[in-house]
């Protein structure tokens, strides 16, 4: 380590660079985090985290009526939501303590400043300070993405960050947006009786998601009452004294205008690549993104980008897999050189929730993909009647040749939990007759999962 | 319910089975374990044990009958069961055919087999295609070793690059596109005959020679070390041992419990080359070659390191009276770390020998001879000598390790008290 402070540099502390900063650390590297802001980065603060938290007490929230079913008189007035919001805070706080903890046991050193690159080994932060890496891991993740006409005031025009951050409901909101984060607020304001208006641009809410799992939820927000216009763009907005008021086109170009108290924009994330120093060492970005190729090394050898930073999936936790696979890669192991697309799970938690990973029936048909398919309905687990969660199915799509999993999608209760048993199948490479065969605890919704690899058998027992 | 009786692969290489004699016949009572009827294999004669109870209500394969592994050779059930649906259901052979690629063709590389019963491994060889060869485990993905039965590749081709080297399926996806594994001897020719040729058929035994020995000549880049031997001090200690004995000790045993020494001083000469890593063989393995009617095959003798010298003889006689007869069991022919060829009965000189897979060396033996030999003193004196010729896998063996090998071979046989040092 001639001359370097640190073995591996990281600059930003979110799921890569925190992961990064314990793995390198864990394998005897000299490591060290660079934050500016919070530990934990957008995940922990203003991200999974507290929207997890919020989700949950919506979730409790809303089931109260169910108790009227047990001639329990419910009392639902009184409602404080700045407790809720207190609460998703508490969460946030502590995991981001956590993080700061795990750092300090691993012996990776969390560095507080804001950084640049200024060389191929070293980055200055903005005290002036140098600090030199043999490596150089880039995690600076990713901020709200603005659109021109819409920019956040985190008043009226909220990002994810201001909508996490509120502490009084609306009445009345405008979610511009229907990838997973819109559908989630529209979840969560929608228990708490907040009148939703949810517009997308694509054909569907969820666009990226598979079309008959999305039906379900649209279903399910139908009943509950979130509006959802799709296939609508917002082509303008004015603020006003009460709230903002929103003009709405659709394909067809029919213009409507809807008023509300503020309006969310969730439509997509934009890289923090633009003041971290990437012109100092000749990395140009491809719309934001920073290039990169086998171990994410980029361009420039030692350094290295991951997260929200390169064009893979945004997600926290493939931050964290391609940190380790840095990491480990630095440290001299041979990890697989990069993730497979087909096997990165993705989750939307809602009523019902969504989960899935690999190819939808849209992309296989798209890229050509020889594929068939088959789903088993949770009505037909014991289990899912018992709790009153019948409304769902796990589809599975598979390589008719050799029944590779190609790609699973689940809708209904914990789908977010049960995706996992089908994505362990596809990276270990089992095949639909062993989760067929395997014995599975009944009642569970587990046997959901086991009864669509006997669907791809041929030989359901409970259909 | 009736149940069929499957030709199974009775050894490693086995593709196909011919039934050489049925030991029940329709009506008999089978318990599990009863022998059904003898299979003639691609080099031995073995004994097809039931696995099934009940009564032997149809044979379908008559003796002299051959049958890939995998196809219905009889069924059993109980008695006066209606069968007609199984037997009509047998035409379209498909379940045959699946299992057929089961059966992949032993590859020259198999290692030892595991000393289990070839009754017992065979039927989980049928169910989970290519997943269960005859020298063990496997360690394969589900969905790799259903692809690899599609391609008709064999697992032991394969390194596992997967966790704890299991074979997964990016490492079945390195094979060149053909999807067959690496090397094909390429396609010799084909000749009409003439007037007065004759069309020979060829036996499994032969083939299963043809594409072993082709196998090893193709891969195994092969180079020759050949060195003279003095055999007076062998040849005068072998009298004095046999003197008295009833039953000769053989100079095939000195030979192999010599090398079985040497190569315990030398193990790199005991090793496989098996693929990215070499193999080193725990004990001295040796097998003989031993000329068949229809071939060759070579039994092998297992730790000749340790063994003394008798009981090396013991065994090797009564290996090689079993192996004229065709009754070796697989392992008994199987997993040479190092073989010897010896043709001086037939009163060659010296002569080279392809190597004999897993092993990485042979060692061509030619007749002891009455020679004129330059003594120390350059005086002409009349010795005993014997040639041998040691070829070597040069992947595994380098030119300085073999000749150390053999020269020290060559001064133990010389003196063989040099092989109680």
């Amino acid at each position: 380590m001639a001359g370097f402070d640190y073995d591996v540099l990281i600059m930003g502390s979110g799921p890569g660079g925190y992961v990064a900063g314990i793995r390198a650390a864990q394998l005897g590297l000299k490591a060290a985090v660079i934050e500016r802001d919070k530990v934990g980065g957008v995940c922990l603060n203003v991200g999974c985290i507290p929207s997890k938290a919020l989700i949950h007490q919506a979730e409790l929230f809303r089931s109260l009526p169910a108790l009227r079913e047990m001639g329990v008189a419910v009392d639902v007035t009184g409602l404080d939501y700045s407790k809720v919001f207190d609460k998703s805070r508490k969460a946030a706080d502590a995991l981001s303590k956590g993080v700061a903890f795990l750092l300090k046991k691993y012996k990776a050193e969390l560095i507080t400043g804001d950084a640049a690159l200024s060389g191929k080994n070293e980055v200055t932060l903005k005290d002036g300070k140098k600090i030199t890496g043999k490596n150089i891991v880039v995690a600076t993740g990713s901020r709200p993405r603005i659109i021109p006409g819409f920019e956040f005031d985190e008043d009226k025009v909220l990002s994810s960050t201001g909508a996490l951050m509120l502490k009084k409901l609306p009445k009345k909101a405008i979610i511009l947006g229907a990838g997973a984060i819109g559908v989630e607020f529209s979840h969560i304001w929608n228990s708490f009786g907040v009148e939703v208006h949810l517009v997308e641009m694509m054909d569907r809410i969820l666009p990226l998601e598979d079309a008959e799992a999305v039906q379900v939820l649209a279903r399910s927000f139908q009943k509950r009452g979130v509006q959802m216009y799709t296939g609508t763009k917002a082509v303008s907005m004015q603020k006003g004294k009460a709230g903002v008021s929103v003009i709405l086109e659709d394909k067809a170009g029919a213009r409507k205008t809807l008023e509300a108290d503020l309006i969310l924009v969730v439509v997509g994330r934009t890289c923090n690549t633009d003041s971290i120093g990437l012109d100092k060492v000749g990395i140009t970005t491809e719309k934001g993104y920073i290039p990169f190729g086998d171990f994410n090394q980029t361009k420039v050898p030692g350094i290295y980008a991951i997260g929200d930073v390169v064009n893979t999936p945004l997600l926290a936790h493939v931050a964290f897999k391609e940190a380790e696979m840095v990491a480990e890669h630095l440290a001299g192991k041979s990890p697989a050189p990069r993730l497979d697309p087909l096997s990165i799970p993705g989750a939307t938690y809602c009523e019902p929730q969504i989960a899935s990973f690999g190819l939808t029936e849209w992309k296989a048909v798209e890229q050509k993909v020889p594929f068939a398919k088959a789903s088993f309905p949770y009505r037909g687990a014991g289990k899912s009647v018992a709790i009153e969660a019948s409304e769902g199915f796990v589809k599975v799509i598979y390589d008719p040749k050799t029944k590779e999993i190609l790609g699973a999608h689940i809708v209904g209760a914990d789908a977010t939990e049960l995706i996992h048993e089908l994505l362990l199948a596809r990276t270990a490479e089992l095949l639909p007759e062993d989760i067929a065969n395997m014995i599975h605890a009944h009642p569970t919704l587990s046997e959901a999962v086991m009864e669509s690899m006997r669907a791809v058998e041929g030989w359901n027992i409970h259909m | 319910m009736s149940e069929k009786i499957l030709m199974m692969a009775l050894s490693p290489t086995m593709e196909t089975g011919t039934i050489a004699r049925w030991r029940k016949k329709e009506g008999d009572t089978i318990a599990s374990g009863d022998v059904l009827c003898e299979v003639e294999t691609d080099k031995a004669t073995m004994d097809y044990e039931s696995s099934s109870e009940g009564t032997l209500l149809k044979i379908l394969l008559p003796e002299g009958g051959q049958a890939k592994v995998g196809e219905v050779i009889a069924v059993v059930g109980k008695p006066g069961e209606d069968i007609s649906g199984i037997v009509a259901g047998l035409g379209s052979g498909s379940s045959a055919d699946h299992a057929r690629t089961a059966a992949q063709p032993a590859q020259a590389a198999a290692p030892a087999p595991a000393a289990v019963s070839a009754q017992s491994q065979a039927p989980q060889a049928l169910r989970v295609p290519a997943a269960a060869p005859a020298s063990g485990r496997i360690k394969s993905s589900p969905l790799a070793r259903k692809v690899a039965a599609q391609k008709g590749v064999d697992l032991r081709s394969l390194t596992g690059s997967g966790p704890e080297g299991r074979i997964v399926m990016r490492d079945l996806s390195r094979l060149p596109a053909s999807g067959a594994p690496a090397l094909q001897a390429p396609q010799p020719a084909l000749v009409q005959p003439g007037a007065g040729d004759v069309v020979v058929p060829i036996s499994r035994m032969r083939k299963i020679i043809a594409k072993r020995l082709s196998e090893s000549m193709y891969t195994a880049p092969h180079y020759y070390l050949t060195v003279a031997v003095g055999m007076d001090g062998l040849l005068a200690a072998r009298a004095k041992m046999n003197a008295g004995r009833e039953k000769k000790l053989s100079v095939n045993a000195f030979l192999m419990t010599i090398a079985g020494r040497t190569l315990a001083r030398h193990p790199q000469v005991n090793t496989t080359w098996n693929g990215d890593t070499f193999l080193r063989h725990a004990t001295a393995d040796i097998g003989l070659a031993v000329a068949l009617p229809e071939g060759l095959i070579t039994p092998v003798v297992r730790d000749c390191a340790r063994k003394g010298i008798i009981a090396i003889d013991a065994e090797l006689a009564d290996l090689v009276e079993r192996a004229r007869a065709g009754r070796l069991a697989p392992e008994e022919y199987a997993g040479a770390g190092f073989t010897i060829s010896n043709l001086g009965m037939s009163g060659i000189d010296e002569f080279t020998a392809i190597i004999n897979p897993p092993g990485s060396a042979i060692l061509a033996v030619g007749a002891v001879r009455k020679e004129v030999v330059v003594a120390e003193n350059d005086a002409m004196v009349v010795r005993q000598r014997m040639r041998m010729t040691l070829s070597c896998d040069h992947r595994v063996i380098d030119g300085a390790v073999g000749a150390a090998f053999l020269r020290e071979l060559a001064d133990m046989l010389e003196n063989p008290l040099l092989a109680l040092a």
